[in-house]
């Protein structure tokens, strides 16, 4: 899976991003996980409000830390 | 009844009947609020200070209003987050997308108000706005309204000044935005965009469907006193501490000599030290209520108050990614002369 965290380094991206790290080691998935800061990339995606989060070229959150739930779904099916 | 079983009672609860959880959490609130000062006032009867001491009469203050702003602030917070839940930046943008001027500044404004956004998506949701079409103007007048009328500083004024000052910060910052955006409008700056921004695809500007029960929106409102309140408090500890030894321990009138209605300069100046302290309202507005009791004109101090929480320098530095200089020296002139005027209209009237 490749996972792309959108954001401009502020604290809630950071903690996305250790977020879905942990939920990816707990379930046992192989990720590759990439930082997006540059604005011009981020507005690309369409996304508005970050963190945004990017999963094979599809967003699929955008504004907030992502719940918990959340990001175990991604990782389900 | 273990805490186990009972969370699960209330995850329940909140699924099935979330009116009535709604109804018992707000009963709860309030009989809570109810209890505040006399809990505060036998609490400090109960130490060994003496009442009307300098020690004293900071305890009390401390210890009266931490409760109660956290209190109120998680209520308002919870609520915004309920209330945020219907006003998605995509929804928002496509309320504004393809309007005039005029009214739309004050829809711009009032949005601002309730859609919810963290400072580090400012640039983001600016490039997204003038990407569907969204005036410049009314882009900024959303801009300016959102950090400025935010949920924490409103529950904040009304805990520690009441509703009346409550409402005129709001109508006073909605009218800040309204008419700098307007002015902004007017002049035409859509060149002064860096160009990366003019060159971006038009996209049009969809809602997105909105399929949120009751429940749901519960949840955003106790997400939303998670990472708010989760953020803010050691900041509103901090502010009341400050708040309550300058209660204890200034003399009273002392700030009406430097920040009282006689001395003009005090609106300027109040507004120039307000622009690089970076702190938001929520360390800004205990301090701001003691200064106040000791002799501060409220023109004055509601001034220093929107600097502080308007224009920012960080917030600066970060939109000269997408504006050129002269729009951004543009957007602080106007800004600034709204918040002046604001200073010099209070101490004039009131």
């Amino acid at each position: 899976m490749d996972i792309k965290v959108l954001g401009s380094g502020c604290a809630n991206c950071r903690n996305t991003i250790a977020l879905i790290q942990q939920v990816a080691q707990d379930k046992g998935a192989t990720i590759t996980l990439d930082k997006v800061e540059a604005l011009r990339d981020i507005v690309g995606y369409g996304v508005m409000a970050t963190p945004g989060v990017v999963i094979d070229g599809r967003v699929v959150h955008a504004g907030g830390v992502p719940s918990r739930s959340k990001v175990e779904g991604w990782f389900a099916g | 009844m273990s805490a186990l079983t009972l969370s699960r009672r209330t995850q329940q609860m909140a699924q099935q009947h979330p009116r009535a959880l709604l109804l018992l959490a707000a009963l709860a609130w309030w009989l809570l609020y109810r209890a505040l000062n006399p809990a505060s006032e036998a609490l400090v009867a109960a130490l060994p200070v003496a009442r009307d001491s300098h020690l004293g009469s900071a305890l009390q203050f401390f210890l009266y209003d931490t409760p109660k702003v956290l209190l109120l602030l998680t209520a308002v917070v919870f609520v915004m987050g309920m209330v945020n839940s219907f006003f998605t930046p995509e929804r928002t943008r496509a309320l504004l997308a393809g309007r005039g001027e005029g009214l739309a500044n004050v829809m711009a404004a009032s949005l601002g108000v309730v859609t919810p956004f963290c400072s580090c998506s400012a640039v983001p949701l600016f490039i997204g706005f003038v990407q569907a079409g969204v005036p410049l103007g009314v882009t900024f007048s959303f801009l300016i309204s959102a950090p400025m009328v935010n949920e924490v500083a409103l529950a904040l004024l009304l805990g520690l000044f009441g509703w009346k000052i409550a409402l005129l910060y709001l109508g006073l910052g909605l009218a800040v935005a309204i008419g700098a955006g307007w002015i902004i409008g007017r002049l035409k700056l859509e060149a002064q965009l860096e160009d990366w921004v003019r060159e971006m695809p038009r996209v049009p500007a969809s809602a997105g469907h909105d399929d949120l029960a009751l429940a749901g929106r519960m949840a955003a409102g106790l997400d939303n006193v998670r990472q708010i309140v989760g953020r803010v408090w050691p900041y509103i500890l901090a502010g009341i501490a400050i708040g309550a030894v300058i209660h204890g321990w200034v003399p009273q009138d002392f700030m009406a000599a430097i920040m009282g209605k006689d001395a003009w300069w005090s609106v300027p100046l109040a507004v120039l030290l307000g622009v690089p302290m970076y702190t938001n309202a929520a360390g800004i507005i205990p301090i701001v209520q003691a200064l106040l009791a000791k002799g501060a004109a409220l023109g004055t101090v509601l001034a220093f108050m929107m600097s502080v929480i308007a224009l920012s320098l960080p917030e600066m530095i970060i939109l000269r990614k997408v504006l050129k200089p002269r729009l951004i020296a543009t957007f602080v002139a106007v800004v600034a002369t709204g918040i002046l005027a604001v200073g010099f209209i209070f101490n004039a009237v009131l």
